[in-house]
């Protein structure tokens, strides 16, 4: 394994498959009475959130503290950075209290590119701009293999804002590294330029790809980072592109839905379909400590000198 | 060129088990309580193996799990990151019940500490004791076996590998002598 995890495109089908066997294990401490593992023990990890997050932040900081690691959690608000520090002067910073990790959350596409090349511990892609989001693509995976058997040759449709989405880039990556046939399903306003060198299918028609599908995942519609009219109104994007109950019985009976969160109830999912038993919301979340926690170990549990 | 024979063949290896299972049975009066926990991989190979001749020679049927002491090393720094093993309780616990750890080869005793910390996450035992399949010394704490399958003095320069049918395809104690110094 490399010392950071940036990309998702950056793990061989090896790497990957050790950080999920890797999880698989961790994943019965969390079913313990005593939830922490000794592992990481004077190691410092540094939450670096420059974007607001309530899950992934949440989660590291919990997958960090079970394996017995300090955290020191930094948010951009109320911090020097609102002062005009750069972020190479954080890094610094950073660098000087021995952190031995740090996760970093920033708006800008390749922050912790540039961050890796400024400290000497290791650095985890917690989500940067509309790039990559390894972390989640990993769990994504873990709770496929969970509930799909393994990912070999299986169909993952990933629906919905593809352009804005770091989820889907990383995803991509990783389930095709994972032997996977991935096909992304949005309008053609909200596709990125280069999407016909990702290695996956591209469709406009969610009513044809449903049918033939091991799990489909739905991405937040992230209006926020939205700068022009994507599309006309959510009531047309919601019709032709949500997942309501009518395309939720289109699906194979076995199929399972995902979803990042945060959720658009009622807009690119509907909420029986969220709450039904086959959708992995709520394990997603769960999944994600104990991925974070195989990352921390693989990056942080050996030599790291 | 390094050179290595079997100090242990299959039947031995059944003779020695045989005989800590007899000595399991007859320390602890029946293993009423006796839960087995070997160390992966061979750890567990072999306890479940006593548990089945424990099974034999008194029809009562012993818990075996396994418990995995990765997280719990104290050389984990001193090389890239290990891929962790199974570990798996009895759904019964630990608690109040006598732990025999099962390994196969007792060295420095560094993997038994370890897996002393590992347990105690999971309860609190009556009595923890110790199986061994090969004892080869050169011990760096203060641990020692209650059940020894045999004592084999070795040089430090020395490698013990233990092949299991179920793992290795054959059942065998292999010494091989290290490069001279």
């Amino acid at each position: 394994m490399n010392r950071d995890l940036i990309s998702a495109g950056d793990l061989t089908r090896d790497d990957a498959l050790l950080i999920l066997d890797t999880a698989e294990e961790l994943a019965r401490v969390s079913e313990r009475s005593i939830k922490k593992l000794p592992t990481l023990r004077g190691r410092t990890v540094v939450n670096l959130f420059f974007e607001d997050s309530t899950r992934t932040r949440i989660s590291f900081e919990a997958a960090a503290k079970r394996l017995s690691a300090d955290v020191i959690n930094f948010s951009a608000k109320g911090s020097s950075v609102s002062k005009g520090e750069s972020l190479k002067d954080t890094a610094l910073t950073l660098e000087a209290m021995g952190a031995d990790a740090v996760v970093i959350r920033h708006a800008a596409s390749g922050a912790p590119h540039r961050l890796a090349t400024w400290v000497h511990g290791s650095v985890v892609n917690a989500g940067d701009g509309t790039h990559e989001h390894p972390t989640q693509a990993l769990l994504d995976a873990f709770s496929m293999r969970r509930r799909l058997g393994g990912l070999d040759g299986r169909k993952i449709a990933i629906v919905g804002d593809v352009l804005h989405s770091r989820v889907a880039r990383s995803n991509v990556l990783l389930l095709h590294t994972l032997g996977a046939e991935v096909t992304l399903v949005a309008p053609p306003t909200l596709l990125p330029v280069a999407v016909d060198i990702w290695p996956c299918a591209v469709s406009y028609d969610l009513d044809a790809v449903l049918p033939k599908s091991d799990a489909v995942m739905m991405l937040r519609v992230q209006k926020e980072r939205m700068n022009a009219s994507y599309f006309p109104s959510e009531r047309e994007y919601s019709r032709r592109y949500g997942l309501d109950r009518d395309r939720f019985a289109k699906m194979p009976d076995d199929a399972i839905v995902m979803h990042p969160g945060p959720m658009n109830r009622g807009m690119e999912i509907a909420a029986e379909v969220a709450d039904s038993p086959r959708s992995t919301i709520v394990e997603q979340v769960a999944n994600g400590v104990t991925i974070r926690m195989a990352v921390l170990y693989l990056l942080l549990g050996g030599d790291t000198a | 060129m390094s050179e290595s024979r079997a100090v242990l063949e299959g039947p031995d290896i059944h003779r020695a088990l045989t005989r800590i299972a007899h000595e399991i049975l007859e320390r602890t009066k029946g293993a009423d309580e006796v839960v087995l926990i070997g160390v992966p991989t061979r750890g567990v190979t072999l306890a479940r193996r006593l548990g089945e001749r424990i099974e034999q020679f008194e029809g009562v049927k012993i818990p075996v799990g396994s418990i995995d002491i990765t997280m719990h090393r104290d050389d984990l720094r001193q090389g890239p990151a290990r891929p962790l093993g199974r570990t798996d309780l009895p759904p019964d616990g630990v608690d109040g019940k006598i732990v025999v750890l099962v390994d196969d080869v007792l060295y420095s005793g560094r993997t038994v500490r370890a897996a002393l910390d590992a347990l105690s996450e999971f309860g609190r035992p009556a009595a923890v004791q110790l199986a061994i399949l090969v004892d080869r010394g050169h011990r760096e704490l203060p641990i020692r076996a209650d059940y020894v399958g045999k004592n084999l003095p070795t040089a430090k320069s020395e490698k013990v590998k233990v092949s299991l049918r179920e793992t290795d395809g054959r059942d065998a104690v292999i010494l091989r002598k290290g490069d001279a110094r």
